[in-house]
């Protein structure tokens, strides 16, 4: 006897992340730490971006913390605990993402008290494509784009630009170099995500750091209130 | 590539919902794309077969509907869909609209299913 019928079901493929993702996110909340995940293409700049952030930071009187993906080295770890602030790797073991997951499981191991910190840090794996579709329980997902690797990115990757909260021009030291033209690359951002907003910095020279400081001190108070 | 991860999660639900429900053979997998899911069709379609091997789904097929990006605009006060995902500006009016309604489903909806006895016998 051979009876095919239909079986609804209705469920996201992504439910245990997202659920996951959800706890964590409470947990945050009720620590009153503010969450932010960093993603890129490999290269763009975030480690750099972020050991100027902890340090300062740190002398904002903020406390912070950082977990960093990598796919194969401990190096972003070494070079952000230089910061002084509480650091911790992800060898991620070919993974191209990081995973609500994960983010638990260091968490557990690290021990680290949430409700000390202000701020916590996550360096996703340098990838544009994969850490889109992954909730981490974040506050703040930030895109960092380089002025050397083309204006016209965000039309290439324009589901990471669209999930989004914000995008940071990096290396904006280099930006007359290669000729970067701000406002292609302005438009192209607005074109995948209206709106969002920017800013532009080199943790070279620490242009623009000030006014990233200020938005994102802003953000963690208001995210608090 | 994180496409043989999201089959795999796919194929985990399926089963389980289909195991839940008693059913002993899968024809079809049934699953809603959206076009900010961040997921690419091709490479998910093949992942998918390399993901049901062993598994209650072997020799199932993956069906994939495209789900559109869907905007709501504040002028035109209408939601409306989008060709693609590089231009988030209402069609009617042109005017840029970051008000998501319909695009992030990655959702398995159904399951064609056969039993090998009628449930009701
Ligand atoms: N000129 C200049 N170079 C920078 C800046 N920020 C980073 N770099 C350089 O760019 C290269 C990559 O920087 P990282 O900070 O390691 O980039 P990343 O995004 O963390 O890289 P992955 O983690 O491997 O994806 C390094 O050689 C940095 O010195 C900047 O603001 N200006
Ligand atoms: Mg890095
Ligand atoms: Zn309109």
């Amino acid at each position: 006897m051979y009876n095919p019928r239909i079986l609804e079901v209705r469920r996201g493929v992504l439910e245990k992340n997202d659920l996951l993702a959800q706890r964590l996110r409470a947990r945050f909340n009720a620590a009153g730490v503010t969450v932010v995940n960093l993603v890129s293409s490999p290269g763009a700049g975030k480690t750099s971006f972020l050991e100027y952030t902890l340090r300062n930071v740190s002398e904002q009187g903020l406390c912070s913390a950082a977990l960093v993906g990598d796919l194969a080295t401990d190096n972003d770890a070494r070079r952000l605990a230089r910061s002084g602030v509480p650091v911790r790797q992800i060898v991620t073991g070919g993974n191209c993402h990081l995973e609500a997951q994960m983010i638990a499981d260091h968490l557990e191991e690290w021990g680290l008290a949430l409700e000390d910190l202000d701020l916590f840090f996550i360096e996703n794996v340098g990838n544009l494509v994969c850490p889109a579709s992954y909730d981490l329980g974040e506050h703040l997902r930030i895109v960092l784009l380089s002025v050397t690797e083309g204006e016209d990115k965000p039309l290439k990757y324009p589901v990471m630009f669209n999930s989004a909260d914000v995008t940071i021009f990096t290396k904006m030291d280099l930006a007359a170099a290669v000729e970067f033209d701000r406002a292609a690359a302005t438009a192209a951002v607005q074109s995948v995500h209206p709106g969002m907003t920017i800013l532009e910095t080199s943790a070279k020279t620490g242009q623009g750091m000030r006014e990233w400081l200020n938005w994102l001190t802003a953000f963690h108070q208001s995210h608090q209130l | 590539m994180h496409e043989l991860s999201i089959a795999c999660n796919l194929v985990e639900i399926a089963s389980q919902s289909a195991s839940d429900a008693g059913v002993e053979q899968v024809q079809v997998v049934r699953l809603r794309l959206g076009a900010l899911a961040g997921v690419v069709k091709e490479s998910l379609l093949f992942s998918y077969d390399i993901a049901v091997a062993g598994t209650l789904l072997a020799g199932s097929r993956l069906e994939i509907e495209d789900v559109p990006v869907a905007i709501f605009c504040s002028s035109c006060q209408t939601i409306t869909t989008l060709e693609g995902i590089q231009s988030f500006c209402c069609p009617l009016c042109g005017q840029p609209s970051a008000d998501i309604r319909q695009g992030r489903e990655l959702e398995l909806i159904a399951l064609e299913v056969a039993d090998v006895q009628p449930p009701h016998t």
